[in-house]
């Protein structure tokens, strides 16, 4: 099937059918419940998860595959989003030239970076990466504010003079389109008292990031993604052998780069506007923690982890002391306020307290990441099935976390 | 001539701080094997020891004064600290003006605690994991530490300022042989840079002349070996983790007078600090210290005027820069052994 | 089923799909002009979105905000003791919600970065259905939530954003700004220095290398070499920065006698702090005592620089220790509720979310376009600095600046700042075209259907 294995063809169709009904799934509480907070399936958050799960799974090509450990990777996914916004300004609002050219740029940038940075291995190469991202946060924020609007962000005004295009539209910026379907069209379906968001532009992101999965799969199994897995696993043996391994980290460096400058073009796509701090180190760490997280080395783990962070980012920030009252308002008012008393440091401007949390839970009883988890509780059931042992499991057939 | 003097100062000023993290964060990279990135977290705990140690001095009993308004028209509730009521006004105004060094004795067995607690409860446990475990797991527990701070101290800044005796500033200049007054320095940073010194110092001659810091040395060599000649070199690893700990929490609580402590402050100096050990070179102590020092000179020097007249942004990239620069002509930063951490 | 356009609040379409019968979708379509604007408020209530900073150095300045919101929602759903609403001079507002609908509210925390603000204030309208976003605490995140708003069709009342581009060439339609700006600071204040420092000044100006800085230092700097004052150098610093003593050296190499600190929040508490530390305010040059001017000050930050404040002069949009009606209203409202004076954050974010109300009910309709062509030339009063125009080129409210120093003898934690001067509306008011404020058009409202 789509000349992938059974194992990985299962995986493709399952990440398939998960994207696909996405609206759906991730709005499992009718609205107007209380529990109605816990839903992710609106356009914005269902994009970000699939933009991020695009960048994280680039980022896995490079370190779950090599062990490379890149701590500069925003800085492609930045640089990407500046190349989409100025073809946006200054050519049309089509996204499809965009994206094109932010994954090219982000190529571009990575292969300087790569080039440079491949030089050196470990901690080494981290400390280049990171200081080759810091270095464009630092001048995109500051002294590049002609280019990049600094710490405002670069964004579209009325007066953009864009080519192949209407500089406004009855006084206002022309949204962006996939040849004509605008991004933020959509219909709602209601079902009884659920109601789900089917948006445009999600779909072409989650078409893009199934693209992007399957050539990621193809890497991993394809003679290239063997040679990376040797690289991480005893570089020194493959050069004692005669192999140059550069050129094939490097590969993957760009590799993983455009995918960042895709993530970058989907972004402003969906969303007309770069800000420099999408470059800063936190970001960078941010996917790194996104595929530690889900699973290093693995094929759909780090697209969990992108979608866990965010999920946190987005969905426990917005719950308010307000909110808790709502929840516990059938006790009585001293257990309310104890409950809510209880429950309060960890929500709405605690979020990041609870994201702490989990990043020690997961990994201290998770060594794995998430994807372990699924595998237990796949073991779980198969041991009581009895069954053979081979279906679901996502991982790698030695999937030893990477390092 | 004297501008280039002031800017060396602030460098090394600077560089104290860079240095005094890096090196606790080298001292684990080097026999824990551990990437720490809950160092930075440390040295905030360190600073918020002195914040709590200036709380407590000023917990106070309120007397209502009659007289004074508070903003919304009622009575003034003036606040005494216990201490001033307890030792006089004088003495207690006295205790609470010094709170800062004062913090240094308590900050010493706190940090020391929480790096045994830290060790002992959680980074054990990694010393096998790969390394990509240990960053999620102690940039983990950083947030989590950062969140508590920010829970009981709020986000921003905290002013802990340094005794009066020592927080005007000394003018060197006919002691260092130019006019006067055209080298001006404050106190409580020329006390900063010898406190660093002799931390590091001390840090040093414990490694180089004690017993145990041999064994260290040598488990930082070769820890199989160690292990294998019956020394029971996981004990002495728990120390040199407090001893980390406490070197970066020391560097906290004097840093509080210099700038007002809030709760990322770690989170700021954390890239940076790794940025430096690795500059050092990985593995290496002195290596890490003179990075510190290196890197905040020349943080200094670029953001004097000229030089970013000739070269725009300059001061914004200048680490970054250095550090590609030497990494690509020295393989393995200033001092740095070879095989440690090139996986 | 039901097409439309971008997100019609699902909190709205529930509504009628409540009515269905359960279990079974009753596919009907609708085109997109079937409601008149986005997130129509339907039901009996009515959400609005505040939008703060929750996390990051902040997180304070964010939570005294959110703080006057939940106060202000109060007020307009009839509670508490009505605060400003008593004071303010339209009385369109009756305590019983807006256009009778209760006052619901959302929240989202804008970590002061434009994405994560934008994320959050899309959730927002997306998932929440909110008519009206607001807050924020910096001028990235004022002007990049506003475009935000803008394209989808939601109104945005900003809150702290000091920048000149908020109003100048990012200005938006559908965006508000009650808050006072970069140019008003410099207007203000320069009169004020001039008194007390004297026409004859050599300033060193230190800036934050970003948007706000620049607009900021480039104020002042007009401002005050229009009576006299020289510019001697303009240094940017990195946002970065914490420790400032290598910015702070060349001062004392210079023969500047006064500098300014363009810094805002902690680059403000490290800079002045390290400025002190170096003994500048101890210092003679040209026989004139050395002066520090900070152009805008928040009373939250200030207290992070300790005694380092006192006698620095800097400019603010509010201050509590104000005597008028309105402002002592509010003081008692909010102190007597949470027990400490309100921020000038807090003041702005609670005059927006009342002045937004008070449009929607003059014009009788939540659409974004009616609300716009109510606040357009709104004048009113009451709401703490003194009479008040909403400028319908701008969208600016053009008010009294407060020239504040900080305070000798602070008698509690609180009372950090003394007024100096309440700088009168038509000294700090400028051309529409104003070069500070060049470029950037309005555009048309955007009402999002």
């Amino acid at each position: 099937m789509f000349g992938l294995s059974k194992k990985d063809g299962t995986l493709f169709l399952v990440v398939i059918g998960m994207t696909l009904f996405a609206p759906i799934l991730l709005n499992p509480f009718p609205e107007g419940s209380e529990l109605a907070q816990f839903n992710a399936g609106y356009p914005d958050l269902m994009q970000r998860f699939v933009i991020f799960g695009i960048f994280a799974i680039g980022f896995n090509i490079l370190f779950g595959l090599t062990g490379y450990l890149s701590f500069g990777h925003a800085a492609f996914l930045g640089v990407g989003s500046y190349a989409g916004v100025w073809m946006l300004k200054l050519l049309t609002m089509n996204v499809v030239p965009a994206i094109m050219v932010s994954v090219v740029v982000a190529g571009l940038f990575s292969a300087l970076v790569g080039y440079i940075s491949l030089r050196r291995s470990g901690i080494y190469f981290s400390i280049l990466t990171l200081a080759f991202a810091q270095m464009s946060f630092a001048l995109a924020y500051s002294v590049l504010t002609p280019i990049t609007n600094g710490e405002t962000g670069l964004q579209l005004a009325l007066d953009d003079p864009r080519i192949l295009g209407v500089s406004q539209v009855n006084g206002s910026i022309p949204p962006t389109n996939f040849f004509g379907f605008e991004m933020r069209d959509g219909f709602t379906l209601d079902i009884a008292s659920w109601s789900f968001t089917f948006n445009v532009g999600y779909y072409l992101c989650a078409a893009i990031m199934l693209i992007a999965f399957y050539l990621s799969i193809r890497i991993f199994r394809s003679p290239f993604g063997i040679m990376l897995q040797a690289v991480k696993t005893n570089q020194q043996r493959l050069r004692f052998t005669g192999v140059n391994t550069r050129p094939y980290t490097l590969a993957a460096f760009i590799i993983s780069g455009m995918y960042a400058g895709l993530a970058g073009g989907l972004m402003v796509a969906m969303d007309p506007l770069a800000g420099a701090e999408r470059m800063q180190w936190t970001a960078s760490g941010e996917v790194v923690l996104m595929t530690i997280l889900g699973g290093a080395g693995t094929l759909i783990g780090p697209v969990l982890g992108a979608g866990v962070i965010k999920y946190f980012e987005n969905i426990f920030s917005k719950i308010n002391d307000n909110v808790l009252y709502n929840w516990f308002s059938f006790m009585p008012d001293a257990l309310q306020d104890a409950f809510v008393f209880m429950i309060h440091p960890f929500i709405g401007k605690g979020w990041h307290l609870t994201l702490g949390i989990m990043f020690m839970l997961v990994i201290i009883c998770l060594p794995g990441g998430v994807v372990e988890g699924g595998q237990r509780i796949a073991k779980l059931f198969r041991r009581k099935k009895s069954g053979p042992a081979d279906s679901g499991a996502a991982s790698l057939p030695n999937s030893t976390p990477a390092e | 001539m004297d501008a280039i003097v002031l800017q060396v100062l602030n460098g090394l000023d600077k560089g104290s701080a860079y240095a005094l993290i890096a090196l606790g964060l080298t001292l684990i990279f080097g026999t824990l094997g551990v990437v720490n990135f809950a160092h930075g977290a440390l040295f905030m705990l360190g600073a918020f020891c002195a914040v709590t140690l200036n709380t407590v001095l000023n917990i106070s009993f309120s007397t209502i004064d009659p007289v004074k308004k508070d903003f919304l028209g009622n009575p003034l509730k003036v606040e005494t600290p216990y201490i001033e009521s307890w030792f006089g006004p004088e003495l207690g105004a006295a205790i609470i003006d010094w709170s800062v060094p004062i913090s240094i004795l308590f900050a010493i067995p706190v940090m020391i605690l929480i790096g045994l607690c830290m060790e002992r409860g959680l980074i054990k446990h990694f010393y096998k994991r790969p390394h990509a475990d240990q960053i999620l797991v102690t940039f983990g527990l950083a947030i989590v530490l950062q969140e508590i701070v920010k829970y009981f101290y709020g986000a921003n800044p905290i002013p802990t300022p340094a005794p009066a005796a020592l927080s005007s500033s000394v003018d060197m200049g006919v002691f260092l042989g130019f006019d006067a007054g055209s080298i001006i320095y404050p106190y409580w940073r020329l006390i900063y840079f010898c406190f660093a010194a002799v931390i590091v110092g001390g840090v040093f001659a414990f490694l180089r002349y004690t017993t145990f810091g041999m064994v260290v040395r040598a488990g930082m060599a070769d820890r199989e070996t160690v292990g294998l000649l019956g020394i029971h070199i996981d004990r002495r690893f728990t120390i040199v983790f407090a001893i980390a700990a406490c070197v970066a929490g020391l560097a906290g609580v004097m840093y509080t007078p210099i700038n007002s402590p809030n709760y990322h402050m770690g989170m700021d100096f954390l890239v940076l600090s790794f940025v430096v050990v690795v500059v050092g070179g990985m593995g290496s102590l002195p290596g890490a210290v003179a990075a510190g020092f290196l890197l905040g000179v020349l943080e200094s020097f670029a953001s004097m005027g000229q030089v970013v007249d000739l070269l725009p942004g300059i001061n914004q990239i200048i680490i970054y820069l250095v550090a590609i620069v030497i990494l690509l002509t020295r393989p393995r930063g200033l001092m740095g052994r070879k095989g440690v951490m090139e996986e | 089923m039901k097409v439309f356009d971008k997100g019609v609040s699902r909190r709205s379409l529930m509504k009628g799909g409540v009515a269905l019968t359960a279990g079974l979708a009753a596919p009907h379509f609708f085109t997109r002009s079937a409601h008149a604007y986005l997130n129509e408020p339907t039901g009996s209530t009515v959400t609005l979105g505040f939008n703060v900073p929750q996390s990051g150095p902040y997180a304070d300045e964010g939570a005294d905000e959110l703080r006057a919101y939940e106060l202000a929602v109060e007020h307009l759903n009839g509670g508490g003791d009505g605060g400003m609403m008593n004071t303010f001079s339209s009385k369109a507002l009756k305590g019983n919600g807006i256009l009778g609908k209760k006052v619901e509210y959302v929240t989202g925390d804008t970590q002061t970065k434009s994405d994560a603000a934008r994320a959050s204030a899309k959730s927002m309208i997306e998932k929440d259905g909110a008519i009206m976003i607001t807050g924020g605490s910096s001028s990235g995140v004022a002007v990049a939530v506003q475009a935000l708003c803008q394209e989808a069709g939601v109104i945005f009342m900003a809150g702290l954003t000091h920048s000149n581009d908020t109003t100048g060439k990012d200005k938006k339609a559908n965006g508000f700004r009650h808050f006072f700006n970069s140019y008003m600071s410099g207007a203000a204040l320069a009169p004020v220095l001039k008194a007390n420092y004297g026409a004859d000044r050599k300033a060193y100006h230190l800036t934050a290398d970003y948007n706000w800085g620049y607009t900021t230092e480039e104020a002042v700097r007009t401002s005050t070499e229009a009576m006299g004052w020289q510019t001697v150098q303009t240094v940017k610093t990195p946002l970065a920065q914490t420790d400032f003593s290598s910015y702070i050296t060349p001062v004392l190499q210079s023969d500047a006698d006064v500098l300014v600190l363009n810094h805002y929040g902690g680059n403000m508490v490290n800079s002045l702090t390290n400025a002190v530390q170096f003994g500048l305010r101890d210092r003679m040059v040209n026989g004139k005592q050395f002066e520090i001017v900070v152009p805008l000050y928040s009373r939250l930050m200030a207290k992070g620089a300790g005694a380092n404040v006192k006698g620095i002069f800097g400019s603010t949009n509010w201050h509590w220790s104000l005597s008028d009606p309105g402002s002592q209203a509010f003081v008692k409202s909010f102190g007597s509720k949470y027990g400490f004076p309100p921020s000038q954050a807090a003041h702005t974010c609670y005059v927006q979310a009342i002045l937004y109300a008070d449009a929607v009910e003059r014009a009788g309709t939540f659409n974004p376009c009616g609300v716009v062509e109510a606040l357009e030339g709104f004048e009113f009063d009451g709401m703490g600095n003194g009479p008040t125009l909403y400028r319908a080129e701008d969208h600016q409210c053009f008010k009294d600046v407060l020239v504040v120093k900080g305070k000798e003898n602070p008698t509690s934690e609180f009372d950090l700042l003394e007024i100096v001067e309440i700088t009168p509306v038509a000294q700090v008011t400028y051309e529409p075209n104003h070069p500070q404020f060049a470029g950037g058009q309005l555009g048309t409202c955007n009402p999002g259907a």
